[in-house]
């Protein structure tokens, strides 16, 4: 279906590792594709071309961490029609959020020869907790497959497939068997939400929640079962604190098992 | 009149004859086979892809193999996944269309249906395909996909010579030994240096098959042992179901303290519903290329512990966990009654098994019914009229 004016697309990029975007540039053969149906307009990335805004489409990857990024998105969200965070630290902070469980201006001081050239927030937050967002794309990184569905859902107004359900559907639906009761590992597949199609369970390892908590993230009793299979307070802690620390449901189960370990 | 011998004797080492002329016929066979640390149904070739020699043992969560010296085929109980895998697949396309100037046009499905001979198929399985087949083809409107693929199925079943920790099929009625259903079933004996399987058939293919294949009418004294076997699992189940009353015992606690117990550990992930037999509830996708000029609707496996299951306008209708493992429990051993006539429960003992927190429906059913709400009523009743 040919459209006078193809939607403009914009990539923006906050604290991150780039890999999110990256995605979108390894979507190889349908990459192509996707040039077709958008107008590329802003994607520093992938070429220094720039178009004003409005865009139609807005990818915001990274998370917000200083306070120059605090009014930056709020100028993003303004010129943006619809805006998608994509991956762990646009949606709930990324691995840098680690710090929002320590004190920040000790690192700041241990670290930097200068600390008063640093000018950092003392949280790590994602994109919704500044501005609104109309759909969240989870993991780290995203799925390449899932963001041409959320993009291919936008361009030709229908819901997008993204599941909120566990990794548990689709480890089962690719017919992988599963590593915590055929092995005993410790396995975040339960309380997480699918998108990966059951990656490291496939390969026998254990899920490390990259898409972060599923939609009834039951994380007690996961924990729970966990220590009967010998992990530790501190372990438990580990395994919730990674790309998703800072989500809600994974932060306060490492919380609760912080104050069991100490 | 002569009556045709019921059983005979397969000799183990004719096993693979059995292989070779179910491939003669273009069957691609489906059989239990090692996995990743477990047994698993899959395309098997020969005799020597069988688990030969390995032991399963499962309980609530767990799930472990062990290798001995036995050169027994089908040592092993039920495998991480049921028949359900070939018969009803987690994804399929159910069509694609193309965009033309004014409309769209359906393409053409060219897939042909696969003709499976599933070898190894346990009791309680073929309870579950036999209540897949009254949830598909016997109701309203028939699934024409799952008919083709049911109608060209080879069904080998295998009586169990062993009940795992997790299986109660005898109270479920549906096993320990194949009644119906098959098209041939083998009974596995090892004695002392004798290895057989005393096989039963089912079907006129089963008995043209049978035909093509070095057998012997079986003895008492083989038939004899193939009925001990099969007593002695049934004596050793790992788990027991009581179901009398169950259904009504279930409508009148749908309050019962135990829901709420239960939805502390469970942990709505969906596996009970992937791995049970007869569980059979889908979700429809339907997707577009990028351009819209393609479109395709994908049926996959869904579950009812899902939220968008039960999504309608305004949200969830099953939004706690409570109520969806409820409704769970509930349709398998209560409202599937009504709805088709028998339990959606055959005793597998795989939901036990693959429950990442080892949640029990037998612990569950039997605690409901320690404190069955009718007692609980009669005895509020006295409590009121005492006071």
């Amino acid at each position: 279906m040919a459209r006078e004016h193809p939607p403009k697309l914009a990539v923006w990029k906050f604290a991150s590792c780039d890999g999110c975007q990256l995605s979108l540039l390894d979507c190889e053969d349908e990459l192509l594709e996707v040039a077709g149906a958008v107008e590329i307009a802003y994607f520093p990335e992938a070429t220094r071309a720039v178009i004003r805004g409005p865009y139609d489409i807005s990818l915001v990857e990274g998370s917000i961490t200083t306070d120059h990024d605090a009014k930056r998105i709020q100028q993003i969200r303004k010129q943006s029609r619809f805006l998608v965070t994509i991956g762990a630290c646009a949606t709930a902070g990324g691995i840098q959020a680690l710090r929002n469980f320590q004190d920040v201006d000790e690192f700041i001081s241990t670290v930097y020869a200068t600390p008063a050239y640093i000018s950092a927030l003392d949280k790590s937050t994602p994109i919704a907790d500044h501005v609104f967002v109309d759909f969240q794309l989870r993991g780290c990184p995203i799925n390449k497959y899932q963001l041409i569905e959320v993009i291919s859902a936008y361009l030709n107004g229908r819901k997008p497939n993204v599941p909120t359900y566990s990794v548990c559907m689709e480890c089962k639906q690719r017919g992988a068997v599963c590593v915590m009761v055929a092995d005993g590992k410790p396995c975040l597949g339960p309380v997480t939400q699918a998108g990966c199609g059951a990656l490291c369970p496939a390969y026998h390892r254990p899920c490390f929640g990259c898409y972060g908590p599923m939609e009834t993230p039951n994380t007690a009793s996961l924990s729970a079962w966990w220590k009967q299979l010998g992990v530790s307070d501190g372990e438990i802690v580990r395994a919730f604190r990674s790309f998703n620390a800072y989500s809600e449901a994974f932060r306060k189960e490492s919380e609760a098992h912080e104050r069991s370990d100490h | 009149m002569t009556t045709a011998p019921l059983s005979f004797i397969l000799e183990s080492a004719h096993l693979q004859q059995l292989f070779d002329a179910l491939a003669r016929h273009g069957y691609h066979i489906i059989g239990p086979t090692l996995g990743d640390q477990a047994i698993i149904y899959d395309e098997i070739t020969s005799v020597d892809d069988l688990p030969v020699g390995w032991v399963d043992e499962q309980s609530g969560g767990t799930y472990r193999l062990h290798q001995t010296k036995t050169p027994i085929y089908f040592g092993c109980t039920t495998a991480v996944q049921s028949w359900k895998r070939w018969l009803h697949p987690p994804t399929e396309v159910l069509w694609r269309a193309r965009r033309t100037d004014s409309q769209f046009e359906i393409l053409a499905d060219e897939q042909p249906t696969p003709r499976y001979a599933f070898i190894g198929v346990r009791p309680c399985e073929l309870q579950a395909i036999r209540i897949q087949d009254r949830v598909f083809l016997e109701g309203e409107f028939v699934e024409a996909r799952y008919r083709a693929r049911r109608e060209a199925a080879f069904i080998i079943a295998v009586n169990c010579g062993r009940a795992g920790n997790t299986c109660f099929c005898a109270s479920m009625g549906s096993g320990p030994e194949a009644r119906e259903g098959f098209d041939l079933a083998l009974t596995e004996v090892l004695e002392g240096d004798r290895h057989y399987f005393v096989v039963k058939t089912g079907s006129a293919a089963g008995q043209a098959l049978l035909a093509e294949i070095p057998h012997q009418p079986a003895g008492d004294a083989e038939i004899e042992a193939a009925a001990h076997i099969i007593a002695d699992t049934s004596a050793h189940m790992g788990r027991e179901l009581n179901v009398d009353g169950l259904r009504d015992l279930l409508y009148r606690n749908y309050e019962h303290p135990r829901w709420e117990a239960v939805a502390q550990r469970c942990l709505s992930c969906g596996n009970c519903t992937l791995v049970c037999p007869t569980c059979f509830c889908v979700t429809i996708e339907d997707a577009t290329n990028l351009n819209g000029d393609e479109a395709q609707r994908v049926r996959k496996w869904d579950s009812c512990f899902t939220m968008d299951f039960s999504y309608i306008h305004g949200g969830s209708v099953r939004y706690s966990a409570k109520s969806r493992y409820r409704q769970w429990m509930t349709h398998k051993l209560a409202t599937w009654v009504d709805q088709f006539g028998t339990f959606g429960c055959v005793g597998c003992g795989r939901c036990i098994t693959w429950c990442p927190v080892g949640i029990d429906i037998t612990e569950e059913a039997r605690l409901i019914r320690a404190a069955d709400n009718q007692t609980v009523v009669n005895k509020k009743a006295n409590h009121d009229e005492s006071v």
